[in-house]
């Protein structure tokens, strides 16, 4: 028996119809994504802006006034407090109302015109690891810089080396280059496999699975269709984002617009997949929905989003194999940002063409096995 | 029968017939306890901004004793696994084809210009794409080739020619340890999860079958519906509320520098924002699909992403700073951050609880109000 293309046409009209007809439905479709987006693409980012910090200044001296005009001018940091004894120290940081204080003492002008190396001390609050080492970061920048400024004009010897720093594809790192093309996939994810997973399941719990089964319809063409809406719904809604991307958040698009589709297609083939066998899996639609969850919490958390996958233990790594999102957040960033090529790309889309094989295959397979 | 011994037979009921259903249908036991156990273990291993084996393309035109001691820094750095590459050109094509994190390049004349009193240049090049961790990655660089400097310096005799140097002092997490920051915040949003999620596929599961309706017309009053179905999950909650503290304190070793009460105290409040939102959110969607997927848009992503558990709401544009403002998870990572790293800090533990108190209020009073609704 051929494969007939009008009953697969028919049937993935169905599924659409099934998913969008809702008003509820296609505003959840819909709104959700887009809210999301414009606030994670502001909100998700590494960089420091604005810092509120404090500065402690024991010294008279033009130097250490220079100093201070370096940190409060810079856009990281924001002077929200002027600390004059000790005893202030303690309850600004503590309560978070800065979350560094920097103080120099009172011999700092004298040391330096006498050409003494001296030292400015930056009290940091710890309780957030990744800020407290950027904000370290920032202030060590400022401080090269003054030495610099300072060694010329006093007609100090220059140090014997010097490092030249250079970030490839994101001189400036900025780290929303780095997240906004993460929410397509991130949002992708979410659509395509909530659509999907709850697809047969709704079936069964309504009992018109068992009729479609009965129907001339083959497993395949069942399949085929069920695939239809979550891929065709994750398209769209990944080319808005990434005309969003493009247009609203100005992330550069430096590759071929094919490598990337290329790596949507098959991203979106695996997450279908992953739902499908959720859904066939599932008894109820509650079923198929906690099913989701479980699936979407761990594979984004676990994706390379927010936090590098090679930081991870060895165990949660190889974890990580399994997870599609995984690969397709590499291929996003290196079309959008270092322009990859598809020789380059190829290591990430076989993974996901496999993911999408074996789970299709199996979802396919739990269509007729699965009759409670 | 007085009126007051009825309304306590009455709430005893409700309270009850949920424990029963609670006990027969384990899903809502696994949803406590499971999860939280599960997601704590897989997230406090594996969400980790601390880089460890960053791979380092060293690239040495000219080796000598120079260049074997500053590439030696990096060897016995526990941040770095440094790869060799004969060539620049080899090393750009790594960098390209995400072999490697970064590039150090130490070209011929190196120590020539080392040794002749002029500047000797280090090339460094990180892949960008990431740009917190090039960041960090930087750091790194810096670190080590700020301590080879001062060896060579103090080898050759040299004074080392810088005027001020930063002396960080870092309180709470001397280490930086990201895990000690991290895995409170975890348990905030784990708790978001698993207390929206309690409620909020329950009670519009019994939407969806219509037995609400006959609930509704027994003399039990609607608060006494409120607190019947909050109360056992309530207990539920907090028992996966105690599993995951205990985790964090045994499995990750995150020091807890404030007192057990005030944990217990205030995360008892917290979980009683975060069942308040799933009552809200059954109560509105009254069908367990869009409970469902309105639990999660609503209550996971924001916790992820709004809460300051990893994204530092300060640097956040004004407008997403006040939207963070109505994520309860936002109060609740705070408390914790400061209960783990600082201690009693009463300022902050006082305010935040204060917007928690005002969110539960808040969740709860338009539960309630909404189901009243349903009646007319």
């Amino acid at each position: 028996m051929k494969l007939s293309l009008q009953r697969i046409v028919a049937l993935a009209i169905k599924e659409l119809l099934a998913v969008i007809k809702d008003k509820r439905s296609r505003i959840v479709l819909v709104v959700p994504p887009l809210l999301q987006l414009v606030v994670f693409g502001y909100a998700a980012t590494f960089d420091l802006n604005d810092i509120p910090v404090a500065v402690y200044n024991e010294d008279r001296g033009a130097p250490s006034r220079e100093l201070v005009s370096r940190i409060i001018g810079s856009p990281h940091f924001h002077l929200t407090a002027r600390v004059d004894h000790d005893a202030q120290i303690a309850p600004l940081i503590d309560n978070k109302t800065v979350l560094a204080i920097v103080h120099i003492g009172s011999r700092f002008s004298a040391d330096l015109h006498a050409g003494r190396g001296t030292w400015v001390q930056v009290i940091i609050d710890g309780r957030n690891s990744n800020t407290a080492l950027l904000l370290q970061g920032y202030l060590r920048e400022i401080v090269g810089d003054f030495n610099l400024a300072w060694s010329e004009r006093n007609g100090l010897p220059p140090p014997v080396s010097k490092l030249q720093v250079r970030p490839w594809f994101n001189s400036n790192l900025v780290s929303r280059w780095f997240v906004v093309p993460g929410i397509v996939g991130l949002l992708a994810l979410v659509v395509t496999t909530i659509v999907t997973a709850l697809s047969v399941a709704r079936e069964r719990e309504a009992g018109t699975f068992d009729q479609l089964l009965v129907t001339p319809l083959r497993p395949i063409e069942i399949l085929i269709g069920k695939s239809f809406p979550g891929v065709l719904i994750g398209l769209v809604q990944g080319s808005f984002i990434l005309l969003m991307a493009v247009y609203w958040f100005d992330v550069p698009l430096r590759g071929s617009l094919g490598a990337l589709y290329a790596g949507m297609l098959l991203f979106l083939l695996s997450a279908v997949g992953i739902g499908l066998m959720i859904s066939s899996l599932a008894v109820t639609q509650q079923q198929g929905m906690l099913g989701a969850f479980l699936f979407l919490v761990p594979a984004v958390i676990l994706s390379g989003f927010a936090t590098p996958i090679a930081n991870m233990p060895e165990a949660v790594q190889v974890l990580t194999y399994i997870n599609p999102l995984r690969y397709f957040l590499i291929i996003l960033r290196g079309v959008f940002l270092e322009g990859d090529s598809y020789a380059i790309l190829l290591r990430y889309y076989w993974p996901m063409a496999v993911i999408a094989v074996a789970t299709l295959s199996v979802a396919g397979w739990l269509f007729r096995h699965r009759l409670s | 029968m007085s009126s007051a011994a009825a309304a306590r037979m009455r709430l005893w009921g409700m309270i009850r017939k949920e424990s029963l259903q609670i006990l027969r249908d384990p899903s809502s036991i696994a949803i406590a306890f499971v999860l939280p156990v599960i997601l704590l273990l897989l997230f406090g291993f594996g969400v980790s901004l601390d880089a460890r084996n960053i791979r380092l393309a060293l690239v040495v035109e000219q080796a000598d004793s120079n260049t074997a001691s500053l590439t030696g820094a990096f060897a016995g750095s526990e941040f770095f696994a440094p790869v060799s590459y004969g060539s620049i050109q080899e090393a750009e094509q790594a960098l390209v084809g995400h072999a490697v994190d970064g590039v150090v390049w130490l070209r011929n004349d190196f120590s020539a210009r080392l040794l002749g009193g002029g500047v000797a240049p280090i090339g460094v090049f990180v892949n960008g794409v990431d740009a917190n961790q090039a960041r960090i990655t930087q750091g790194y660089i810096q670190a080590v080739w700020q301590l080879w400097l001062e060896t060579y310096a103090q080898a050759h005799g040299r004074e080392l020619p810088a005027p001020v140097t930063l002396e960080p002092r870092i309180w709470f997490n001397a280490a930086l340890r990201s895990r000690n920051f991290l895995v409170p915040g975890l348990m905030a949003v784990i708790m978001t999860l698993t207390g929206a999620m309690l409620t909020s596929m329950v009670v519009a599961r019994e939407w969806e079958r219509g037995t609400m309706e006959a609930l509704l017309v027994t003399p039990v009053r609607i608060w006494e519906i409120t607190v019947g179905k909050l109360l056992p999950y309530f207990v539920l909650g907090m028992g996966g509320m105690l599993l995951t503290v205990a985790m964090a304190l045994w499995v990750f070793e995150v020091p807890l520098r404030g007192s057990f009460w005030v944990l217990t105290a205030t995360s008892a409040l917290f979980m009683l924002v975060a069942l308040g939102m799933g009552l809200l959110i059954s109560t509105i969607a009254r069908n367990q699909f869009v409970a469902g997927q309105i639990a999660l848009v609503a209550t996971f992503l924001p916790a992820f992403i709004l809460s300051g558990f990893i994204f530092e709401i300060s640097s956040m544009p004004a407008p997403i700073q006040f939207i963070t403002h109505v994520v309860p998870a936002r109060y609740f990572v705070a408390i914790l951050q400061t209960l783990f790293a600082a201690g009693d800090i009463w300022p902050v533990i006082l305010a935040n609880s204060a917007a928690l108190l005002v969110m539960m209020l808040f969740f709860l009073g338009l539960a309630r109000r909404k189901t009243r609704k349903r009646l007319d």
